[in-house]
């Protein structure tokens, strides 16, 4: 629901000393002002839901973007991004005549999730550098590298991105965004029953010109709800508890088994 | 029809699952085998993570073990005592073995193993069944063949801290029963099988058991040996899915039914080496997964989560 303008995209506070900063802030704050004005509500979207629940009998979900853009023709770049995680990417070697795994590489802060929608190829919308820096297409999304060797790294890296592919958690096409009369916009975001809990960020980007002139991040949770999510929550919370009980079930099913079976 | 898992963290069909707990129910009624050795590949097979499918297993076997371990119990074909050394050695294998998992997990390595354990053992124990039952087919068709002698006396008769087992009629140190155990609980935790497949080619030739004894004396084994493995796998590594484990109970139950009675028409050695096939199948399966190219040589998993 924030709306952020060009000056906070493109320069991260983070970075500068703290009499820069406070210069920046300033700076910020009538470049905000600026283009409270003019860009105010260049483009608002919502999602039709914003909890997908992960139910027993869970088999995917498909939810609808919409929204509408203010001004002159722009293209629309929406982008889903999952919970971050830590993954570990193997790769086998063959040792003595069988496949195994080798050398292994963590990545930090990996989306476990990333969807991409666009009304138009990305590379006709903006530069590769564009993109780079907010993190738009597969190859661009942001995660923490580990330190090895460069060529190493980028390898990994993209057998991660290939396997997130074939699990279908991150996209092996762009999926469409479609502009109608250059004002409203649609898209069917579609989650696959693997989805990894936790909360999502929905982001729209309007581009003009190869830029980006405004952006807003919706917020979207996905949770186990129900029976399956109960029984989550209890295997990890009363993890002993749980193992009893899936003790007892079987002995009791066991027995009953056998009871019946005797009786026929 | 679909079902979310919650511990597997996926969705699959239930008709599947059920089809296939009843199939592998099915050869069990019919071969008067545990079914765990063929039940955990099939559901590594189909997509379950591995460390899912072999603590799930674990706590399938403890009902399929109950209803045959009370069935022997009531013909008096359970040797308690003998039942209960081994079931020592069982909880120290489980355990260890169950801590040995968690360990390959962490190091990234426990599909390995688990499959290379599967080959071993099914490759070993399969050849040796064809073997088998190749040859009784052909003492059958030559019949006045020589009958072997009960069993040999070597070595391992001469162990310390020996024991009277009345049940099965025997004096032996009760260190052969107590390793057995070992061996078997930590192949239960690690391939998710109940061992009856080990443990009872091991009280025949090595203890030189009774036959009639060996089958309801390694259930009642298994019962308390997967129950620990249950117990354990859910308390350390959270891995048991309650919901798969029902799904195949339920499967197996079913077909069990149908397996013992299409067993009861069908003659012992033709059976027997059927099994040795089937078994031999799963394992050059898996041979085949480990020695060609896998399609990616790259794979991924969360730090903590399956592996």
């Amino acid at each position: 629901m924030r709306l952020r303008s060009i000056g906070t995209v493109l320069y991260p506070l983070g970075r500068l000393g703290p009499r820069l900063l406070l210069a920046f802030m300033l700076l910020a704050f009538m470049l905000l002002g600026f283009a409270r004005q003019t860009l105010a509500q260049a483009v608002v979207a919502d999602l039709s839901d914003h909890l997908i629940a992960v139910t027993t009998g869970f088999d995917g979900a498909e939810l609808l973007l919409f929204g509408a853009i203010e001004g002159d023709a722009a293209d629309v770049i929406v982008v889903v991004r999952g919970p971050p995680e830590e993954i570990v990417v193997r790769r086998k070697d063959r040792i003595g005549g069988i496949w195994i795994n080798n050398q292994k590489l963590v990545f930090g802060s990996v989306p476990a999730f990333y969807r991409l929608a666009s009304t138009q190829p990305l590379e006709t919308i903006a530069s590769d550098r564009i993109l780079a820096r907010h993190g738009i297409g597969v190859e661009h999304i942001r995660m923490i590298n580990p330190t090895a060797e460069n060529g190493e790294v980028s390898i990994f890296r993209e057998a991660l991105i290939r396997n997130k592919a074939r699990l279908g958690l991150y996209p092996t096409a762009n999926e469409k965004v479609t502009l109608l009369g250059n004002r409203l916009f649609r898209s069917d975001i579609f989650f696959p029953s693997n989805v990894p809990t936790g909360t999502y960020d929905v982001t729209v980007y309007l581009f003009r010109d190869g830029k980006v002139i405004s952006a807003q991040t919706t917020p979207l949770a996905v949770s186990k709800i129900g029976m399956g999510a109960r029984v989550f929550a209890f295997a990890h919370r009363h993890s002993i508890l749980y193992g009893i009980a899936a003790i007892a079930m079987a002995l009791f099913a066991g027995w009953f088994a056998g009871a019946v079976a005797k009786r026929s | 029809m679909q079902i979310y898992l919650p511990i597997a963290e996926l969705s699959v069909n239930i008709f599947l699952f059920l089809g296939m707990g009843a199939g592998v129910g099915f050869l069990s009624g019919l071969f008067g085998v545990g079914g765990g050795f063929l039940m955990t590949p099939l559901l590594i097979f189909a997509g379950i993570p591995p460390a899912v499918a072999v603590a799930t297993e674990a706590n399938q076997i403890v009902a399929s073990s109950v209803s045959g371990a009370l069935a022997h119990w009531r013909r008096g074909n359970v040797d308690i005592k003998m039942g209960v050394v081994l079931l020592i050695g069982g909880f120290i294998g489980s355990t260890l073995g169950v801590w040995v998992f968690g360990l390959l997990r962490g190091l990234g390595q426990i599909d390995l193993v688990i499959r290379l354990s599967y080959v071993v053992f099914l490759g070993i124990i399969g050849a040796l069944m064809l073997v088998e039952s190749l040859r009784a087919i052909s003492r059958q068709r030559k019949p006045g063949g020589k009958r072997r002698k009960l069993h040999q006396h070597n070595w391992l008769h001469g162990l310390p801290f020996k024991m009277r087992f009345r049940r099965s009629k025997l004096y032996i140190s009760a260190l052969l029963p107590l390793g057995i155990g070992v061996v078997v609980g930590i192949l239960a935790a690690i391939m998710g099988v109940g061992g009856g497949f080990i443990m009872v080619p091991a009280m025949i030739y090595l203890l030189g058991m009774p036959t009639a004894m060996v089958v309801g004396t390694s259930l009642f084994q298994i019962i308390f040996v997967t129950a620990n493995v249950t117990f354990l796998q859910a308390w350390q590594n959270q891995t048991v899915d309650i919901f798969l484990a029902l799904l195949l109970l339920t499967g197996g139950v079913i077909g069990a039914q149908f397996g013992t009675r299409a067993g009861a028409k069908l003659p012992g050695e033709q059976l027997r080496s059927m099994l040795a096939l089937i078994v031999l199948g799963v394992c050059a399966r898996l041979a085949y997964e480990l020695l060609a190219r896998p399609d990616d040589t790259f794979s991924i998993g969360t730090m903590l989560g399956h592996g």
